[in-house]
């Protein structure tokens, strides 16, 4: 190593520098790594070319525009058989965003619930939360996700339907739920609604503020609610109860009416989110414990409550902890939603393989599935990591 | 120091303490009944157990059938478990020949001495056992597939349990050598390099594994030459090897990133070049941090593993569904082979984790 330095120093370039100097070797050694991924990819490039032509198939997207024939039964925007490629790829990508929404929402909250009772001083409760994670958690999703299915489809045939007080209906075709319709004056309810959020966000700032300068605090949480859900019923009310509910019907053989939520998509909703649950709950877990306990100890010689303790000092404090791993989590249930495939819930993977096998345009169609999923998880960290900076410490 | 200490009675003992804070009573008071809402959570637990735990024992144990040929001698309506009998060879070995058993319960055992060669480091023979290490996959190959005088096996027969077991276990030890790669290089200060890595780790890590799992049965073969063709089950070990690698060079980065910075320089200042200094110094630290996240890495490939049924192998859910749909047993079984997977996966997962918490403490070097 000395010699070397002495080299370069008393003499110009040598050829041996190529190998003996590190500036060089890096140069070297990255110009062949990338020569060799271009020979890979062109080898790669031409062996596709070459089976596809002997094979007989076309290449290129313009299948998206040909007519799939066949049917969905969950669509979120209007689709018929008649409709294109594209536009079932579409219904399958929505269908994909909606489990996965609402997977993330349920996860969340059975999460943090179980999070916070396994850390409970109670010992049954802690005793059956550890149970219930580590039974989901050591077991295959998959597995989960066809478990519930089977259970689902042993529910009563349609006739025997269960009825919770005539307006719910559980079969095995899946659940049916009142539907509502909107007549003339529901605007105004929505309306209402969003004002609700959009006022106590607010009072909140506001009384924010106030508790800053006087040190005063409002019941935050009950104008919330007030506002939220009591003023868009008040409203219902005074317009002359403009949404109805309309349940389903029971007929001679089925049922009528009603909104059907197919046991495909309940059994995936169910196993996704309790399964990402059990995750999300140790993360909870580590993250409360991560919290210094000399936080809690101050928190209760300030004469603050167990609960407002937990809400205001410790969960605040291990949010910074949390949010990072949760961010994976939810991004490995949206990616895990893709296993609707092996029970037949029409997501963009599901959709996807059928037009793959009726178009035979395999390469395009996957091409297709993983540029989805890519700005799925690409979006979702994007908005995690901004969320994460905006709960940062600020240090001064 | 104890509060006690102070409440000396005039005989000069201390006295007792108060009896419905000792004991099964006091243990009762202070963990299920101190206050109102553990109280209230107690009693709904208690509901819950009562809800789940006597019927499904009913159903599992009291009213099940443990004998008969057929799915109709099923007759409680209680699992049927009589299928247990002539079925759970398959369910362990799939169509692997039952003569050759014994292949995959050696492979198996072989594997254990082969982990512990890795794992610690003051066993006997311990210079050999590294190569024995080194040669395991070479040698379970040849248990299982045959050839050299063994009786040839073909992998379409490889199902049941036992493949979920070859794939996670191929998957996660060829994916440690492309995971520590792709970790320097992702560290690494040729830019090519890292772009290349990071490029590779975030795509992988961004999709699904049933899209590699399709690229490796529909795909693959499109990018071979056309006269090459390679074996289905090795192309899906392929895929899921490069999907554990994206994961274990995550987890492995996690380890380099936690080696101080000294350690790095102090390798340099005793004249150590790169690689060596990586080999010696850097990665046995790195490795030992990171045991945990690759055990738990590989639970979760394990877990995974069951998705090879969607692209059409028969794994432990493959021979579950083979069961169900024959007819013999339809519609009696549902339940129960499910069941019985999970149990297996749970057992195996869960064991496994415990021992990788048991082992990062003994790890710990890190004594203060």
């Amino acid at each position: 190593m000395a010699r070397n330095g002495e080299q370069t120093q008393n003499t110009g370039f040598k050829l041996v520098n190529l190998w003996t100097d590190e500036r060089y070797r890096g140069l070297i050694f990255q110009f062949a790594l990338v020569l060799a991924l271009f020979i890979f990819i062109a080898f790669i490039v031409s062996n596709t070319i070459q089976n596809l032509k002997t094979a007989g198939l076309a290449s290129g997207y313009s299948f998206i525009f040909d007519t799939a024939s066949f049917d969905i039964n969950q669509r979120l925007i209007e689709y018929s058989s008649t409709s294109t490629y594209g536009r079932a790829i579409i219904v399958g990508g929505l269908n994909t965003i909606v489990v996965a929404v609402l997977g993330i929402f349920a996860s969340t909250i059975i999460g943090f619930f179980a999070g916070i009772l396994r850390l409970s001083n109670n010992f049954l409760i802690s005793r059956l939360v550890t149970v219930y994670v580590e039974f989901i958690r050591n077991v295959p999703v998959l597995l989960q996700i066809i478990f519930w299915w089977v259970i689902l489809l042993a529910l009563p045939k349609v006739r025997q339907s269960l009825s919770i007080g005539d307006s719910i209906f559980l079969n095995n075709r899946g659940v049916r739920l009142p539907s509502p319709i909107f007549e003339d004056g529901s605007l105004f309810v929505l309306a209402a609604f969003v004002l609700g959020i959009v006022l106590s966000l607010f009072i909140r700032r506001w009384s924010l503020k106030r508790q800053e300068v006087t040190g005063q605090t409002l019941p935050i949480g009950i104008i919330s609610i007030a506002l939220i859900a009591v003023l868009p019923v008040l409203v219902y009310i005074i317009a002359g109860q403009p949404i109805e509910f309309q349940a389903p019907l029971r007929g001679k053989f089925n049922l009528r009416g009603g909104l059907n939520i197919t046991p495909e998509f309940v059994a995936l909703w169910l196993a996704l989110s309790t399964y990402t649950a059990a995750f999300i709950s140790e993360i909870v877990r580590s993250g409360i414990l991560s919290v210094s306990s000399g936080q809690k100890e101050a928190a209760r010689a300030l004469g603050l409550k167990q609960n407002i303790t937990m809400r205001k000092i410790v969960l605040p404090q291990a949010l910074r902890v949390i949010i990072p791993p949760l961010t994976s989590q939810y991004l490995n249930l949206t990616k895990n939603s893709s296993l609707a495939v092996a029970i037949g819930y029409q997501d963009i993977v599901s959709i996807g393989d059928t037009v793959l096998n009726q178009s035979g345009q395999a390469l395009e169609m996957i091409s297709i599935f993983m540029a989805f999923y890519l700005t799925l998880s690409l979006a979702m960290s994007a908005f995690m990591n901004w969320y994460n900076e905006k709960i940062k410490l600020v240090e001064r | 120091m104890n509060t006690t200490d102070i409440n000396y009675s005039k005989t000069g003992k201390s006295r007792p303490p108060p009896a419905n804070t000792v004991g099964l009573i006091g243990w009762v008071r202070t963990n299920l009944f101190n206050g109102l809402l553990n109280t209230c959570l107690t009693f709904i637990s208690c509901y819950l157990l009562w809800l789940i735990i006597p019927p499904l024992l009913d159903w599992a144990i009291f009213n099940a059938d443990f004998t008969g040929n057929v799915g109709r001698e099923c007759t409680t309506d209680g699992a049927c478990w009589a299928w247990l009998d002539q079925r759970i060879e398959q369910f362990l070995y799939g169509f692997y020949p039952a003569g050759s058993y014994w292949r995959v319960n050696l492979a198996i055992l072989l594997l254990f001495p082969a982990l512990a060669y890795v794992l610690f480091e003051n066993l006997p023979f311990s210079n050999y056992g590294r190569w024995y290490s080194l040669a395991y996959p070479f040698l379970a190959a040849f248990l299982l597939v045959g050839g050299f005088g063994l009786e040839g096996i073909t992998t379409d027969k490889f199902g049941g349990f036992m493949l979920n077991l070859v794939a996670g276990l191929s998957g996660i030890i060829f994916s440690l050598p492309i995971g520590i790669l792709l970790a320097l290089g992702r560290r690494s200060k040729l830019p090519a390099v890292r772009l290349l890595s990071v490029t590779f780790i975030e795509f992988i890590r961004g999709v699904p594994l049933i899209t590699l799992l399709f690229v490796a049965i529909i795909i693959l073969q499109l990018f071979l030459p056309p006269n090459v063709s390679v074996d289905q089950l090795v192309r899906v070990m392929i895929m899921i090897t490069l999907f554990a690698s994206a994961y274990m060079a995550e987890v492995i980065r996690g380890g380099l990133q936690a080696i101080p910075n000294g350690q790095y320089e102090a390798a340099q200042a005793m004249g150590l070049g790169y690689w060596q200094s990586m080999r010696l110094i850097i990665l046995p630290q790195a490795l030992k941090i990171s045991i945990p996240g690759i055990v738990n890495t590989f639970i979760g490939l394990f877990k995974d593993t069951t998705l090879v049924i969607i692209i059409g192998l028969f794994d432990i859910l493959g021979q579950a569904r083979v069961l169900q749909t024959n007819p013999d047993w339809m519609g009696k079984v549902d339940h129960e082979t499910y069941l019985l997977a999970a149990i297996f996966f749970f057992v195996i997962c869960f064991s496994i984790s415990r021992y990788s918490i048991n082992l990062e403490k003994r790890l710990d070097t890190n004594r203060d």
